[in-house]
């Protein structure tokens, strides 16, 4: 199966991704060669099979809600690429 | 006096206690050496000289003052997806080059609490993604037994470090073979534990039902130790499993008499590698030789772990990293505008094309009208491989294989077809997928002097089995193949 390159935009764009004319001429061709290898699933049946989401079983494990101080006061601050009176900044959020 | 960075974790614990050599010494010694080779393997991204030399120091005054333990001052290398509290952690990635976590991984806590030095932060495909550590930001790792070929990979530098004694042991991450293919093409030992056995806090996340953390070592003892200091439970990770920790050190010299070791007819295809082949079908009459029944098997889904890895990780990482958003930490695009524009530009910018391929590849397959006929029924087929397993540990307590289908390929070789590339990880990939333990350790090299790995995959939490049998084999083959090119000159 061939995935069109307005297709490879549209899942671009789901991905917020931006790509550039050539990148996008090139996955398109490298993913549906990985879609069609992946295809060769079809070929087993699988009805009635329970689907595994997780290698060991649990579930819904819970602890208390305690506040611990595992981090430096402050310390998000030096990692964010821009910040203001204790927020992160961001451009502009309405357009237009 | 061999000098303390030739020597395994094991030995330079001895030397430690008997206070022949301090882990000052070892720490210089490891630099000095890291001074002179690192360039041309290129399997450090950050070496913390001074941190390292402190925490050695510390190290040593902690066993003056009577401390002791199998890691107290030992020298280790750390894959950079594991954060070290104010030690950069990129992930090999330039969106996160300048990335100083706040935090320790559980891993690495456990670590320091051990005494354990951590000597730097290793190279990698960026975020795991790739099998011979050339997607990394911060160029390719070379392989020590030959500088024109790839280390395999993600945890390439990790495996690279080891093999040319630039740390004592060292710390990787296994999503679909990333510790056990490099320590194959390496030369080394490498062990992904059952899934949960080790706590994924702090692991930067690329598929998380699959990713684990496991030792990369010169030996099968050192993997023992290493093992035994990282695993436990941890309440910050809820996938970490709730058991006792065994003792890994314990049964290793038990030996494999009476034991049942599979051999499944599909490890040994058509085009695996000749070389590889004998030398693995060698080390299986080693096995026999000490007394293992050696008993054919069948693990029927094989052929279908690598597609349907091909979703579940892609779908799992296109979710975890959305987080690279250039908001809270790392890399922004400069000056966008508006914010779509901002998350466009910070991801088209700070990615790298492996990782854009598969978040793509993943976001494809969790879109509107694609996700049952993908993700579903890879989920699906998940479940027949792990039964295939579960079938087979009612007959056998492990099951011997090639770690990988072919030795170290050529730097670049594969670069231009991510398939082929996907393929180099063929046996590894079910075990993840199952969530079993599995481990490579050398088997032999090939006519050309490069390494051959042998894999051990046992039940679910079975880490005591497979590490026997590793170190009767290890013991039986009594490899003497030399050390890798880059230590003759260095």
């Amino acid at each position: 199966m061939k995935l069109s390159k307005e297709q490879v935009r549209h899942v671009a764009t789901l991905a917020r991704l931006e790509l550039k004319d050539e990148e996008e001429e090139r996955f398109s061709g490298q993913l549906s060669a990985i879609l069609d290898y992946i295809n060769q699933l079809e070929e087993l049946d699988t009805d009635g099979i329970q689907p595994t989401s997780r290698a060991l079983d649990v579930n819904n494990v819970f602890r208390e809600d305690e506040v611990k101080a595992r981090f430096d006061e402050g310390s998000w601050r030096s990692n964010a690429p821009s910040e203001e009176m204790d927020h992160f900044r961001v451009p502009k959020i309405i357009e237009g | 006096m061999t000098q303390p960075c030739f020597m395994t974790m094991g030995e330079l614990s001895a030397k430690l206690e008997a206070g022949e050599v301090t882990s000052e010494e070892a720490v210089l010694s490891y630099i000095e050496r890291i001074n002179s080779v690192d360039e041309k393997i290129n399997a450090y991204v950050t070496v913390d000289r001074e941190g390292a030399i402190e925490q050695a120091r510390d190290a040593d005054r902690l066993r003056a003052s009577g401390s002791k333990g199998p890691l107290l001052g030992a020298p280790l290398a750390i894959k950079d997806l594991v954060t070290t509290r104010n030690l950069r952690t990129t992930c090999g990635s330039k969106i996160l080059e300048n990335f100083i976590p706040p935090h320790d991984a559980f891993v690495i806590e456990k670590l320091k609490q051990a005494g354990a030095v951590v000597l730097g932060k290793t190279n990698m495909d960026e975020f795991a993604m790739g099998s011979s550590t050339e997607t990394s930001y911060f160029g390719p790792t070379r392989n020590p037994w030959d500088t024109d070929k790839i280390p395999g990979g993600s945890s390439g530098g990790s495996a690279a470090a080891v093999a040319a004694d630039l740390c004592a042991a060292a710390l990787g991450s296994d999503t679909g073979g990333s510790i056990r293919q490099p320590s194959a093409l390496c030369g080394i030992v490498g062990l992904k534990p059952t899934y949960g056995l080790v706590s994924r806090f702090g692991l930067v996340a690329f598929a998380s039902s699959l990713d684990q953390i496991g030792p990369m070592t010169k030996d099968v003892t050192d993997s023992a130790i290493l093992l035994s200091a990282i695993a436990g439970h941890d309440p910050n990770d809820s996938t970490s499993a709730d058991r006792p920790v065994d003792d890994y050190t314990a049964a290793l010299d038990k030996g494999v008499s009476g034991m049942n070791i599979g051999v499944a007819e599909e490890y040994f295809t058509e085009g695996i590698d000749p070389e590889v082949d004998s030398s693995v079908r060698n080390a299986i009459s080693v096995l026999k030789e000490q007394g293992a029944n050696i008993k054919t098997v069948s693990l029927p889904h094989t052929k279908y772990a690598v597609p349907t890895y091909y979703v579940i990780a892609p779908a799992e990482a296109s979710s975890n990293l959305a987080r690279y958003d250039g908001v809270k930490y790392g890399y922004r695009s400069e000056s966008p505008k508006g914010l779509m524009e901002m998350y466009k530009k910070t991801r088209m910018e700070g990615f790298g094309p492996e990782v854009k391929r598969r978040i793509m590849l993943g976001a494809y397959a969790l879109s509107a009208g694609y996700y049952d006929a993908y993700y579903l029924k890879a989920q699906k087929v998940r479940t027949l491989i792990r039964n295939d397993f579960v079938d087979v540990f009612k007959e056998v307590s492990a099951i011997i294989s090639p770690t990988t289908p072919a030795p170290a390929f050529g730097i670049g070789e594969k670069s231009d077809d991510p398939l082929q590339m996907y393929l180099s990880d063929i046996f590894t990939i079910s075990c993840n997928l199952a969530g079993i333990p599995g481990l490579s350790l050398p088997c032999g090299f090939t006519s050309g002097g490069l390494p051959i790995g042998a894999q051990i995959q046992g039940d679910f939490f079975s880490e005591p089995t497979v590490l026997r049998v590793a170190r009767a084999l290890e013991k039986g083959l009594k490899l003497d193949g030399g050390k890798p090119a880059i230590n003759q000159d260095g």
